[in-house]
């Protein structure tokens, strides 16, 4: 069973652990900047990796998703809830921003799953585009501008707690019987739908869910940033998650985590790059794509993720089964 | 009767790939469908699946109506069926293949999946044990964990059957079982779907082009060429019968 108690101690240290940071100020702010957007960029890329990863579908659209919970979540606290509670409904307003954009996910999701494969992937560039216009030509929500003064509220224990989050539930789900269903749709479409998957409804499902953080991770950016405006969501962001995704590979909870942080990190050890970082990026993914185009981890997983049910079926069977004929003969 | 296909007609735009096709099938039996490629036997059982949905016609199981239907609720209804080239989900292990055949009946909802709360424990350790003793009916349990494209061609083979039969099914459509394997292997499957159809009580018709494996186990054979039906019996009548000579033979010349 290889130490499989070590994860939840783990999971408590690291909370503990961003508590402590900013407090003791063990760190300078920058790093725990940078760890801020570690956390919001595994968020981003764990729940992309659920429709292009472990479905095997192409969305383009997820910078649009990160836009509608940011702007909600922004909209929420700089002009709805009160200044001396805004403390106590962050967690509130960030599940709002994430409801919201999940209900904005499904309306996509219906047209969207009407293709497949690359109409999929136009389907959300189009999708990122409107919402893109959409926030630029309403004047009440600061048009091009955007919305400037966001209170900063995202904290490190709170970006620790999405993330941790973020992870756990997008795990159950895939080693659910709906998760295997998102992996029969990426195997064999016709032969999920004639093993009894009702493929529409895990479509939509895992299409939402995926949303539904999207949303989370774009309050918390915006009360990272402090100031969001259309242009901040454009395809670049869409571009950056999809490195993060297939960078630390496809089909793989950890992948995901490995590709948000190396990402996040290199970007910033490579900042005195200035404009060349955008060429070295997409030349990053070019390079992926040729020698390692499952990435890093790609369909493998690393093992205390996996629920020990999964992990020890065999086992566990054969011990039953032991256990019974002993006690019948 | 179990399945009723009355008058079923399939245009693919201006080409007609089955017309006029019926069949009567009670319940136990084993009918055969053979007939030269491209004869519309395939489209048939895309028909009966709900892969394609029928221009025409009725196709009637345990009294209900399956034109118009999804896949997936035709197979909740009991028709569960294997494919000419393997189609199993390669990537993923000998189990979760089982395990996505037994979608349908696990007892939770998406919230309790999330959270894991309520049913999920139990149902889950349920759908394991069930999908192991399933392998172990087809003699797999020892490649549970294996990657299935990893598994040897007669095992994938099996897996496929194995997996059609997770769905729990009444009716089972084998769309040429026997392809690519030499005449000892056929012997074999011979003796497994004679086996599985006792086992599991099932009615069976069967795709297939090895006349030995044909003639051999079916007791009513069904001779299409495109896409008409042109002979019906047993396989006895079907061996003599002029017509199903010219089909795969060509025209007779006279000296």
């Amino acid at each position: 069973m290889a130490k499989r108690w070590l994860l939840p101690v783990l999971l408590v240290a690291g909370f503990l652990l961003s508590f402590a940071i900013p407090i003791l100020n063990l760190v300078n702010p920058y790093y725990q900047l940078i760890l801020m957007y570690i956390g919001i960029n595994i968020i981003l890329s764990t729940s992309l990796n659920l429709v292009n990863g472990y479905m095997g579908e192409f969305s383009v659209g997820h910078a649009g998703f990160m836009a509608v919970g940011a702007y909600i979540a922004a909209l929420l606290t700089t002009q709805l809830i009160p200044d001396n509670l805004l403390g106590w409904m962050f967690p509130l307003t960030v599940l709002v921003a994430g409801a919201g954009t999940a209900l904005v996910g499904l309306v996509v999701a219906i047209p969207s799953f009407k293709t497949r494969g690359d109409y999929l992937a136009i389907v959300t560039i189009a999708f990122l585009f409107i919402v893109k216009s959409v926030f630029e030509n309403i004047e009440a929500i600061g048009g091009p501008r955007g919305i400037p003064g966001i209170p900063k509220l995202t904290t490190l224990p709170w970006t620790y707690i999405w993330t941790v989050l973020t992870v756990w539930v997008i795990r159950n789900f895939v080693y659910s019987n709906f998760g295997r269903g998102v992996l029969s749709i990426r195997e064999d479409e016709i032969a999920s739908d004639l093993m009894s998957v009702n493929t529409r409804q895990v479509k939509l499902l895992a299409f939402v869910i995926s949303a539904f953080f999207a949303g989370v991770a774009g309050a918390l950016f915006a009360h990272v940033l402090q100031f969001i405006s259309p242009r901040v969501f454009d395809i670049i962001k869409s571009t950056d998650i999809l490195i993060m995704v297939y960078l630390g590979g496809i089909g793989s909870i950890a992948g995901s985590i490995l590709g948000a942080t190396i990402f996040t990190v290199l970007l910033e050890v490579l900042r005195p790059l200035q404009e060349w970082r955008m060429v070295l990026m997409p030349l990053v993914l070019v390079f992926l794509m040729i020698y390692r185009p499952t990435g890093i981890m790609g369909l493998r997983e690393f093992r205390w993720f996996i629920p020990g049910r999964d992990l020890f079926a065999r086992q566990r069977w054969q011990q039953k089964k032991e256990a019974s004929n002993a006690a019948a003969s | 009767m179990l399945l009723q296909a009355k008058r079923v007609t399939h245009y693919f735009g201006g080409l007609c790939a089955v017309s006029d096709f019926n069949l009567d099938l009670e319940k136990g039996e084993l009918v055969g469908i053979i007939g030269p490629n491209g004869a519309g036997k395939t489209t048939i059982f895309n028909l009966v699946t709900g892969v394609y949905r029928a221009t025409e016609g009725n196709i009637e199981f345990d009294g209900v109506e399956l034109v118009g239907k999804r896949p997936d609720q035709i197979t909740n209804l009991g028709i569960a069926r294997t494919f000419q080239n393997i189609r199993l989900f390669r990537e993923l292990s000998v189990l979760d293949n089982v395990r996505i055949a037994n979608y349908a009946q696990m007892k939770y909802n998406p919230v309790e999946a999330l959270f894991q709360f309520g049913r999920y424990a139990q149902e889950e350790v349920r759908t394991i044990d069930e999908a192991m003793d399933f392998l172990s009916v087809f003699k797999l349990q020892d490649y549970a964990e294996e990657t299935s494209k990893n598994l040897p061609y007669g095992n994938q083979r099996r897996l496929e059957i194995a997996r059609a039969m997770a769905t729990h099914p009444k009716l089972l459509l084998l769309d040429e079982p026997a392809a690519g394997m030499n005449p000892g292997e056929i012997v074999q499957l011979m003796d497994f779907i004679g086996w599985i159809r006792e086992q599991f009580d099932l009615t069976i018709i069967l795709i297939e082009h090895q006349m030995r494996l044909v003639m051999g186990i079916c007791e009513r054979i069904k001779v299409l060429d495109f896409g008409a039906t042109i002979a019906e019996g047993t396989p006895k009548q079907i061996q003599n019968d002029p017509q199903v000579l010219e089909a795969y033979l060509g025209e007779g010349v006279e000296p």
